[in-house]
């Protein structure tokens, strides 16, 4: 069978100019470039009011902002950081790198493609314009618990909704590439060929339709509390203002995972590239995926251990929380293994990889301390848990997208990024981010909460450090994007293989990569088995 | 006849279309929430322009299909569409039953005093003693009555699983290109799902009229007019559906091995039904 695109007589039709282009276009890379961008400028907008959220405890004391806008920064930021830059980076990576890595034409479903893109900046308009509501943004933390988050002013049906499009966004998203790494592989790539950026998104998008719905169907049912009279969060009606804890975190817990699980398959791709090596252990790496999936459905009330839960529920939950940690620790055993006596060659990617397994497998350990249910009755809702959620969040998954972009950079622009500048970006981001999150493990040990504007005397200095630390990595990201735009349009021109240990079919099309490949699908044997990446 | 090639379009200008739709749709809901005089029109233009958008996507899809533009890999491509948006629309549902399952095994007994609840019960609600159904200590909503399940409900359970079989039917005739039954089958099935929607809207009625049974009746009212008002939701999408999918019928669509459109919907209907039987055992008849 051969497999090309859409019909051949149409190859004189000129494709649309700009504007236009972008908002019609069906193609996977297009419309993963627009994924990407979109990323970088929520993460620079996240990034902007971290900044703002530093600059106000940077000492004690109300200087800045007034205490209702500091909560509104702490909800905006999370809400904009993992709706807006992680989820979306890593669905542009999956769209740029999926359908190359499995040898397919596109997506599945080109069309539903590009609306499920064309969704987010409508809902992010929405988010957004309610920094510019006379009552503000919602400023309940973005958990939205009830009943605080039901006190809200005007914006409150506004976060709902644009949680609803969000959602709607990345269902369409995780269907098209389910059915794509299903439908779409080329001969021979049999599923355990596959490489393992694809495998785990393949888990990715099943935990995303899976979860996402029940999202929506807690916000809907905030809403209705709200507006419409139930009573589901509200005890004097029979209801119960935890059970809305209960349904966000069914979701929550898989959601964590939805932003990590691509990370791991981005490491797994770089990290035997750069040792030009096979990976270590591939077959227990889609396990162990599969595995930290399939207990992400069970673990969700670890978060929630102080609410009062009956004790066996707290056991449980404990315990079914550190197994975590044994696939987790396959994993990062399987990526020192692959290391281990390898050709290594340290270009930005892997420095990035290398900082991730390091920093992330911290963020891990001090999620195995909270999950202990005694010692998180002491942390839980201080800047430990801050502390913990971003070293996973942004030496974990953020470090993932910017080695992933370093990575594949190359191969999306036809040219080699400037690596002296890649590496002063990897140093500065990778020394900073440790100064900003490190202190803030002390701090939450010695008791400061989170998500407060003004804390006590004695958490002055390191609050001062994690600010300046702040200042330090917010600003080695704007280098970030200078890099980026320069590589963009110009530079050592990238071959097609670009890193010389580099295996599988991304790397077997030109550098940059036509707008459309594999029309005809190659057929994949052992030759190019992730298995057997040997060095050349 | 069939392309050989996987079908990728050039160019799509509906999906554009339909997210400024959503976008007018649910800024519309949220400004008329708020209280804002421009929300309803907000969102009867979004509304309008996501029907819009319907129409033309699923007329290019149409066009295409009958063309023979799509091979079996496009069809599989559909196929995990269809299969992965039920699921999901199961989790919505899930998400629902939850609430329910929790407020009657958890909540509602807390409330009245178990396990945990102890001091929960004698500090905040002395009074209350827990019970299914109920709208909690405030009594919010005032006394009411609940539907009994062997009286409506059950008439219309029996109307949805005829209507399985009524689709089922038609699905036969189609594979035996028998057009006429077909059609006959296919508008057997709408009417089935409209007669639901009809009792269902009665039972509404009566509820709010003569039960006192509302959406504000505390969590009993909650959790019924949710699962029933959302199943409700499912059906009517499902009974368009079904009506697009017998006009096609007529216009001579379908092959009896190319028909994944009907599929799809038959699919769809089918979801909906198991939806209802779940709804049926756990919130008429438990």
């Amino acid at each position: 069978m051969t497999t090309q695109t859409a019909h051949a007589d149409d190859h004189h039709h000129e494709a649309p100019k700009g504007l236009a282009r972008w908002l019609f276009t069906t193609n996977h890379k297009e419309i993963g470039s627009l994924y990407l961008i979109f990323s970088l400028a929520m993460f620079l907008v996240g990034g902007a009011m971290a900044m703002i959220i530093r600059a106000e405890l940077f000492s004690p004391g109300l200087q800045l902002v007034n205490p209702e806008f500091f909560n509104q920064m702490t909800t905006m930021h999370a809400l904009v950081m993992i709706f807006g830059a992680v989820m979306p980076a890593f669905v542009g990576l999956a769209n740029w790198m999926v359908p190359m890595m499995i040898g397919a034409p596109d997506m599945a479903l080109p069309r539903m493609n590009n609306w499920s893109f064309w969704i987010l900046p409508f809902a992010f308009l929405m988010l957004l314009s309610t920094l510019f509501m006379p009552s503000g943004a919602p400023a309940s933390g973005w958990t939205l618990y009830p009943p605080l988050s039901l006190q809200g002013g005007n914006s409150f049906a506004f976060v709902i909704f644009a949680i609803h499009l969000m959602g709607i966004s990345s269902i369409m998203g995780a269907i098209n590439i389910i059915a794509t790494i299903l439908n779409m592989r080329a001969p021979g790539m049999t599923l355990l060929r596959m490489p393992l950026f694809v495998w785990t998104w393949l888990i990715t998008a099943f935990l995303l339709i899976a979860v996402m719905p029940v999202l929506a169907g807690a916000v809907t049912m905030l809403l209705t509390d709200r507006f419409f009279d139930t009573s589901f969060f509200n005890a004097a009606g029979g209801g119960d203002p935890v059970m809305y804890q209960h349904i966000f975190w069914f979701f929550g817990h898989p959601e964590v995972y939805i932003m990590i699980l691509p990370a791991f398959g981005i490491i797994s791709e770089i990290i035997p590239t750069f040792s030009r090596k096979p990976l270590f252990g591939y077959t227990a790496m889609v396990y162990a995926t599969a595995s930290i999936a399939f207990l992400s459905f069970i673990v969700w009330a670890h978060h929630m251990f102080t609410v009062g839960m009956p004790l066996g529920a707290s056991l449980f939950f404990m315990y079914a929380t550190m197994i975590i940690a044994v696939p987790t620790g396959i994993k990062v055993f399987n990526w020192v293994s692959t290391m281990w006596r390898g050709s290594m060659t340290f270009e930005t990617p892997m420095l990035f990889a290398i900082a991730f397994v390091i920093l992330f497998t911290i963020g891990g350990l001090s999620g195995v301390m909270l999950a202990i249910v005694p010692a998180d009755f002491q942390y839980h809702d201080t800047y430990f848990v801050v502390a913990h959620f971003h070293y996973v969040l942004v030496t974990g998954a953020v470090f993932a997208i910017m080695a992933a972009a370093y990575y594949w950079l190359p191969k999306w622009t036809g040219h080699m990024y400037d690596e002296r500048l890649g590496k002063i970006h990897f140093w500065w981001s990778t020394i900073s981010v440790n100064v900003l999150f490190f202190p803030q493990h002390y701090l939450g040990l010695a008791g400061m909460p989170r998500r407060i504007p003004d804390y006590a005397v004695q958490f002055a200095e390191f609050n001062m450090i994690s600010s300046i630390g702040g200042f330090a990595f917010g600003l080695a990201q704007l280098l970030f994007v200078y890099i980026v735009i320069k590589c963009v349009r110009g530079g050592e021109k990238a071959t097609a293989q670009v890193w010389e240990g580099a295996r599988g079919l991304e790397w077997t099309v030109p550098s940059p990569a036509p707008l459309h490949t594999f029309d005809t699908p190659p057929l994949v044997d052992d030759s190019l088995e992730h298995k057997d990446r040997l060095p050349s | 006849m069939a392309s050989a090639n996987y079908y990728v379009p050039h160019t799509a200008k509906w999906p554009i279309v339909g997210s400024i739709g959503l976008f007018l749709l649910v800024s519309g809901f949220a400004n008329w929430m708020n209280g804002s005089t421009i929300g309803p029109w907000m969102a009867i233009a979004g509304a309008a322009t996501v029907i819009l958008m319907m129409f033309g996507w699923f007329a290019d899809v149409i066009r295409e299909s009958e063309a023979g533009l799509y091979n079996d890999k496009v069809d599989a491509s559909f196929r995990q569409g269809m299969i992965w948006f039920i699921f999901s629309e199961v989790m919505f549902f899930g998400a629902f039953f939850g609430a329910l399952f929790y407020a009657r095994i958890f909540a509602v007994p807390w409330i009245g005093g178990e396990g945990t609840g102890v001091m929960t019960n004698s500090l905040l609600y002395p009074e209350f003693q827990a019970a299914w159904p109920t709208n909690g200590p405030a009594g919010l909503g005032g006394d009411f009555k609940t539907i009994g399940a062997f009286e409506l409900p059950l008439i219309n359970t029996l109307i949805l699983l005829t209507s399985g079989w009524t689709i089922t039917m038609a699905h036969w005739a189609l594979k035996k290109m028998q057009r006429k039954a077909l059609v006959g089958w296919m508008l057997a099935t709408v009417a089935l799902g409209v007669i639901f929607l009809f009792l269902q809207s009665y039972e509404y009625v009566h509820a709010y009229r003569d039960l006192g049974l509302t959406l504000g009746s505390g969590i009993y009212g909650s959790t019924f007019f949710m699962l029933t008002g959302f199943h409700g939701l499912h059906v009517t999408v499902g009974s368009i559906m079904l009506l697009v999918i017998a006009f096609r019928c007529m216009k001579g669509h379908f092959k009896p091995d190319h028909h994944f459109g009907f599929e799809a919907v038959a699919w769809y209907w089918h979801f909906v039904d198991v939806v209802w039987l779940v709804l049926f055992l756990f919130v008429y008849v438990v």
